[in-house]
């Protein structure tokens, strides 16, 4: 079985380097940063801190040089999911295409390209140290399951799944993924933009009893967009929200938002909070407060 | 005429250097290096006027001679210190609040029982120093009375501020013009404290969903139902206010966002802390306003 993840960021290597542990997986990574490629061919991909392993994917930044492949990774900043795949689409014209992205709408702009896509949504987290070096932050689980439109096989989707659980990377196989992936955008819209405006960590915004009533709107608005969708959320974002502000969970954590703001880099908030006011346009649901996040936090781009 | 200037920021710097050209003026300063300079060098005015004006100043509340007219002309951070210098003296003076927001009234009525006059301010400038004010904007004062002060002291004042070469409007109730003006800083300072943009072209922008102009309006109609609820019939539409001011081609930088690009504390309590309270008060819902609110506080507590 080929994988080729495409954008070998944190996410893209905490995949490419756990799933290249496999004998019968060969793995392929495509980014841009040819430093960053030119690492992991030399010394491999080494990840540490949750897990601490060396993996030894084959890395490019051409995608020509991508042989056909049974599955796509997409794992890139949403921003960069349509230039991504329409840049990897040959090395999957007779494979399924997952995303495990952030956001909103990565499963349209993929489809635009790719015959079988897979919806999907994951937890773990890291940050890249230096070309080739990945630190590994947080372990979790992810979640696979067709997107409606253009749905992979299930087979397929389950054979993807075990890949990724052989692994390291416990993953299930759903018959809709919209739940999970859900959960994990309203958790990030309610609670990334606020730590990038007010620059406050995860702990901090929650523990604002006034801060955290505005937080609990943003997650209202969420919820009401997913149920008019008849989303079942596969649990309650307001227990992450809490879950995450504990001491010893990531009550320091800088939202990568937050991160990105003090870097002044490009912020996903089109796919997040944007998405929510899309979907909910699509829908009839009003999302006054993420339209007014979005806005402000575009703003805070627009500053710079 | 003795006049008597609180704050010497550039409002209190043009106006004691304006009146000082009809009347004895005595600047009552925070820092005694700031009084000793003023003493020596006189208030030098450049930009749209261009004059140096002779006044007297002290940092010591107790070295302050007799007056008719005293004008509080500090930021809401300084307002409670600069009603505690007066109090218990100058029975016979009319006392005139020029602060941003609503209730700076209140605060100085309870250090005394002085008349008071209400007025907000158009004018801008920028101090270049302690002796050196540029006059930037020659829009005028508004000014109206407090509780059961006689217009015809309101018209006095009106006179000599006009004579003083500065542009002033008595009014018989100046709430209408006090509230344009709430809503105007609420919404254009809240945001520009946010996004770190000044108040350009981006805030009047409706084209795009994203676009920050939608949620300005937005902001406005909330402050106008709560202008509703309160009884008061705006002077000017602050949609309009925000419109005209981003067309004049240079952006000015809001008092609030160059508080939190300083990392100081802003006026938010005095000016959308105000909004949100009389919201309240009505039975009115704001969303959007209270988010702002919640999140410039959060700003500042970001500070430490």
């Amino acid at each position: 079985v080929r994988i080729c993840v495409v954008g070998c960021g944190a996410v893209g290597s905490l995949f490419a380097a756990n799933l290249a542990q496999l004998g019968d997986i060969e793995v392929w990574s495509y980014d841009l940063a040819q430093e960053h490629v030119d690492a992991i061919n030399r010394d491999g991909l080494r990840l540490s801190g949750a897990g601490d392993i060396v993996g030894r994917p084959h890395a490019t930044s051409d995608a020509k040089e991508l042989p056909a492949c049974d599955f796509g990774i997409v794992a890139t900043k949403a921003m960069h999911t349509s230039s991504a795949i329409a840049a990897t689409a040959a090395a999957f014209t007779d494979g399924c295409v997952a995303t495990v992205q952030n956001g909103l709408g990565n499963e349209e702009t993929i489809a635009e390209h790719a015959e079988r896509v897979i919806r999907g949504t994951t937890f773990p987290a890291g940050k890249l140290l230096e070309p080739g070096h990945v630190q590994w932050d947080v372990k979790g689980d992810t979640t696979f399951g067709p997107f409606e439109a253009r749905p992979a096989p299930v087979r397929e989707i389950e054979r993807l799944a075990d890949a990724c659980t052989r692994a390291g990377m416990p993953t299930n196989a759903v018959a809709d993924a919209r739940g999970p992936q859900w959960r994990k955008v309203i958790f990030n819209a309610s609670t990334n933009p606020i730590g990038a405006l007010t620059g406050l960590t995860h702990g901090r915004v929650c523990e604002d009893p006034a801060l955290r009533r505005l937080v609990s709107g943003l997650v209202d608005e969420g919820k009401a967009v997913a149920a008019a969708q008849d989303i079942e959320l596969d649990a309650d974002p307001e227990d992450l929200i809490d879950h995450a502000a504990r001491p010893e969970v990531a009550y320091d954590h800088k939202a990568s938002m937050l991160q990105d703001v003090e870097a002044h880099r490009a912020t996903e908030i089109d796919y997040l909070n944007g998405g929510i006011v899309r979907f909910g346009g699509e829908h009839g649901v009003g999302t006054p407060l993420n339209a007014a996040i979005w806005a402000l936090v575009k703003g805070v781009e627009r500053s710079w | 005429v003795k006049c008597c200037v609180v704050g010497a920021g550039s409002i209190g710097s043009l106006f004691a250097a304006h009146l000082a050209t009809v009347s004895d003026v005595c600047v009552l300063t925070r820092r005694q290096e700031h009084a000793r300079a003023l003493n020596e060098e006189g208030l030098r005015v450049s930009g749209r006027h261009d004059f140096t004006a002779r006044v007297t100043a002290a940092a010591d509340p107790r070295d302050l001679p007799d007056f008719d007219l005293g004008i509080i002309a500090t930021k809401a951070g300084g307002l409670e210190g600069a009603a505690e210098s007066l109090s218990g003296r100058f029975p016979a003076a009319t006392i005139m609040t020029v602060l941003n927001g609503l209730g700076a009234e209140d605060v100085v009525r309870r250090r005394g029982d002085w008349p008071l006059v209400s007025a907000v301010t158009f004018m801008s400038g920028t101090k270049h120093s302690d002796t050196h004010v540029e006059y930037i904007l020659d829009t005028p004062t508004w000014l109206g009375p407090y509780e059961d002060t006689p217009f015809e002291r309101v018209q006095e004042i009106e006179r000599l501020i006009v004579d003083a070469g500065l542009k002033a409007e008595a009014m018989a109730d100046l709430r209408p013009a006090q509230w344009s003006k709430l809503i105007f800083n609420a919404t254009v300072n809240g945001v520009a404290a946010l996004t770190g943009l000044r108040h350009d072209e981006h805030f009047a922008a409706e084209r795009e969903s994203s676009d920050l102009g939608h949620l300005v309006h937005d902001l406005v109609d909330e402050g106008k139902q709560i202008a509703e609820a309160a009884g008061v019939e705006l002077h000017d539409d602050p949609w309009e206010m925000n419109v005209l001011a981003t067309k004049r081609g240079s952006a000015h930088y809001p008092s609030m966002l160059e508080d939190v690009d300083s990392r100081r504390p802003t006026e938010v309590e005095l000016i959308n802390g105000a909004l949100v309270r009389e919201a309240e008060r009505y039975g009115v819902d704001a969303p959007l306003q209270t988010a702002v609110y919640r999140l410039v506080k959060a700003r500042e507590a970001s500070y430490s």
